[in-house]
């Protein structure tokens, strides 16, 4: 059972930050931008919320007293950071109509290396991981609660961060905002026929410019989420969950629920492979060795082939890509 | 004002040339903003950090033969990316199709004992049997080859390293050397599968030196044939512009998915190839993608895709590398890529600059001014592909 529960909860863990930017990448293409970006934000929304959190926990004797209230302000750190940069994007993409995936291209480029220079400025050459304080994750102790070796304890507490919280509100208010609210409906309209919302008096560059700008939100948080998930540091980079999101994003059809889906089932067959060795009932392979290579690929097998068993039904946004030129007929 | 008007006389006659000053005014904002970097990293060293910058690839013959070392396989990604490019593809996956051309090559050179020429044909073959899978799976159901890409390039990895730690012999420690996940030295396994140096090794003093940089050269001109001077290339370049056009002229678009893939793959394995048969780098076993792939992608994009151009976008990409090394330890050497992810970015908005640089040529005379304003394309779209089939 102990096996279950840390395979469920590393599963939660790694969907999150998964969930949280394809959800992002489906705001910016349904407003009709391809956000190539979504690595690049990830790793400015983890830099500057680590650095939050280093910084609160030399300065502050806030970790002691309200760890969860510093964990907040480097969720919000997280979310602001990753929109600001996210708004290169846009500029690029809307207002001077560039390639967006170039424009991707180049912000993806840019962080990791900002990240590492802007560390090492910090904290001195060759200083390159940020350590996470210890008290960001919340545990039993935090809420109260008696620590006891039970199979929900050990499924809710292994590994739990508010980012998970955040990632169920925000997941809620997504599929609200892009459904139920004027808003999303004006959002999907400029990701299928900018042309028809303009003429019907929706601004489409403000419309593509919020797209990106909700991207820049939930992917500079799911950098954070990422972050905390890997391990107890940052090392000014997300190891291309960025550009799985964006594998997730399609997988989901741009839908929220499909979405959560897709990626807690990617979490799962991700888990699984990094598990391998020690869940009895999968095979050895004992004549090969490090077989767990063939376990590390699982997930990305599996993902192809269910793309191409989906790939019928695959909708893309219809303008999805293409600068909107309001000269253009 | 004599350049200004030797400029304005050059761009009314060739859209290329102004391509090619956007490209260069792009370098210089990136330079610029460098610098400014490096005062805010580290003021009182950013005056030397700048210069070893611009001039530690010149400084000795050593450090140019390294330029031109790693510039090799940056041509052939950049190749690779412009080609899918050129095509309507987007081949973010030259990471994995590299990777998998290196393994080939050094499976052939150190378990199979073969010769190098024969290594790098096995180079082009890995590379092009991983850029058929993201090209297949778009012709024939339809999944984006982004995605398709960005997963095989994982399980290259993957697959690669399986199969170098199951064979027999491809290990440093498998020929009695201490160092642990890598494979094994060319110089002890294998010397004829090295690249021939021809005696430029001895010629620039540094071991770097070979014939990688020259293959690259003859593959960037063989490219540049195949896409302006071929029915093939032509037919290629139609599907990169419009797809149901092309289809509707009667050239098959999944034939040409599937093929430009393959080509793209081919070309990128190859410069997997010609990085680790050069004998100074060993293939270490990493749970992540290699850079040099996804380096290829900001050398097609400074060169706008254009093979020719390549070269030099590599060299120059290979330059600053070499000069980011030589900024060591005064300042942290991914300055480079922030300073060239700067350059792509503005070169992402080229047509503005393009624009922008016709109105600053463009002479007082009305009459002429006509002429020059005519020259940059309004139709030519806003995506580096379809600029890239114009020329």
């Amino acid at each position: 059972m102990r096996i279950v529960s840390d395979i469920l909860s590393a599963t939660i863990l790694f969907a999150v930050p998964l969930l949280l930017v394809a959800l992002g990448g489906m705001f910016s293409e349904r407003s009709g931008i391809v956000n190539i970006a979504l690595e690049g934000i990830m790793v400015i929304g983890a830099l500057f919320a680590c650095l939050t959190l280093r910084a609160l926990d030399l300065n502050t004797s806030i970790g002691q007293n309200a760890p969860q209230l510093g964990m907040l302000i480097a969720v919000l750190i997280a979310a602001i950071s990753g929109a600001l940069f996210s708004l290169l994007l846009a500029f690029a993409s809307v207002s001077l109509k560039a390639d967006q995936t170039i424009g991707g291209t180049a912000l993806n480029m840019m962080a990791p290396a900002l990240a590492i220079a802007v560390t090492w400025a910090v904290q001195g050459q060759g200083q390159t991981n940020i350590i996470i304080p210890t008290w960001a994750r919340i545990t039993q102790e935090t809420l109260g609660i008696t620590p006891k070796d039970v199979f929900w304890q050990n499924l809710l507490f292994k590994s739990f961060y508010q980012t998970t919280i955040w990632a169920i509100v925000l997941f809620i208010i997504a599929a609200v905002v892009l459904y139920k609210t004027r808003f999303g409906l004006r959002l999907r309209a400029c990701g299928e026929h900018p042309q028809a919302a303009d003429s019907v008096g929706i601004n489409v560059y403000r419309m593509r410019y919020s797209g990106v700008f909700i991207s820049g939100v939930l992917g500079g948080i799911g950098g954070l989420a990422y972050t905390v998930a890997a391990g107890s540091t940052f090392q000014s980079s997300v190891a291309g969950y960025g550009f799985l999101a964006l594998a997730v994003m399609i997988f989901g059809n741009w839908k929220p629920w499909n979405i959560l889906g897709a990626s807690l089932f990617f979490a799962l067959f991700k888990i699984i492979g990094s598990y391998s060795s020690s869940i009895p009932f999968l095979p050895k392979f004992d004549n090969l060795n490090q077989s767990e290579y063939l376990y590390l690929m699982v997930p990305y097998v599996v993902t192809m082939i269910l793309l191409i068993l989906t790939s019928k039904k695959s909708r893309a946004p219809k303008a999805e890509g293409i600068p909107y030129d309001k000269g253009r007929r | 004002m004599k350049l200004k008007q030797l400029l304005q006389k050059m761009s009314a006659q060739n859209e290329g040339f102004q391509r090619l000053l956007a490209s260069v005014v792009s370098i210089g904002f990136g330079l610029v903003f460098g610098l400014i970097l490096l005062v805010c990293f580290n003021a009182p060293y950013a005056g030397s950090g700048f210069l070893s910058l611009i001039s530690a690839g010149f400084r000795s013959s050593d450090k140019f033969a390294k330029v031109l070392y790693q510039a090799a396989p940056l041509v052939m990604t950049g190749l690779s990316v412009g080609f899918a490019f050129r095509t309507g593809l987007f081949n973010i996956g030259a990471t994995g199709q590299y990777t998998v051309g290196a393994a080939f090559a050094l499976i052939g050179a150190i378990e199979l004992q073969l010769p190098w020429y024969v290594c790098l044909l096995l180079a082009m073959l890995g590379g092009a049997i991983w850029g058929i899978f993201p090209g297949l799976f778009k012709a024939l159901f339809n999944v984006h080859e982004v995605i398709t890409s960005i997963m095989f390039n994982w399980i290259g990895v993957f697959s690669v390293n399986l199969i170098i730690v199951n064979l027999s012999q491809m290990l440093a420690r498998d020929w009695g050397l201490a160092q642990m996940d890598r494979t094994a030295p060319l110089d002890v396994a294998n010397p004829s599968a090295m690249l021939p140096k021809l005696g430029l090794d001895k010629l620039f003093g540094s071991s770097y030196m070979n014939i990688g940089i020259f293959i690259a050269i003859i593959i960037a001109i063989l490219m540049y044939i195949v896409l302006n001077k071929t029915v093939f290339g032509y037919e290629q370049k139609a599907c990169g512009f419009n797809r149901n056009a092309s289809e509707y002229a009667g050239i098959s678009s999944k034939r040409s998915i599937v093929l430009s893939m393959v080509i793209a793959g081919a070309l990128s394995g190859l410069g997997g190839g010609l990085y680790y048969l050069a004998g100074t780098g060993q293939y270490s076993l990493l749970k992540a993608l290699v850079p040099m792939g996804f380096n290829g992608i900001p050398v097609a994009l400074l060169a706008s895709s254009n093979p020719i151009a390549t070269i030099f976008s590599a060299l120059f990409v290979s330059f600053i590398q070499v000069g980011g090394d030589a900024m060591q330890p005064e300042f942290v050497r991914e300055i480079i890529d922030i300073i060239v992810s700067v350059i792509i970015y503005l070169s992402a908005f080229s047509l503005l600059m393009r624009s922008v640089i016709a109105k600053w040529l463009a002479p007082k005379q009305p009459a002429l001014a006509l002429e020059t304003k005519s020259t940059p394309d309004p139709d030519s779209g806003n995506s580096a592909e379809s600029e890239a089939t114009k020329s």
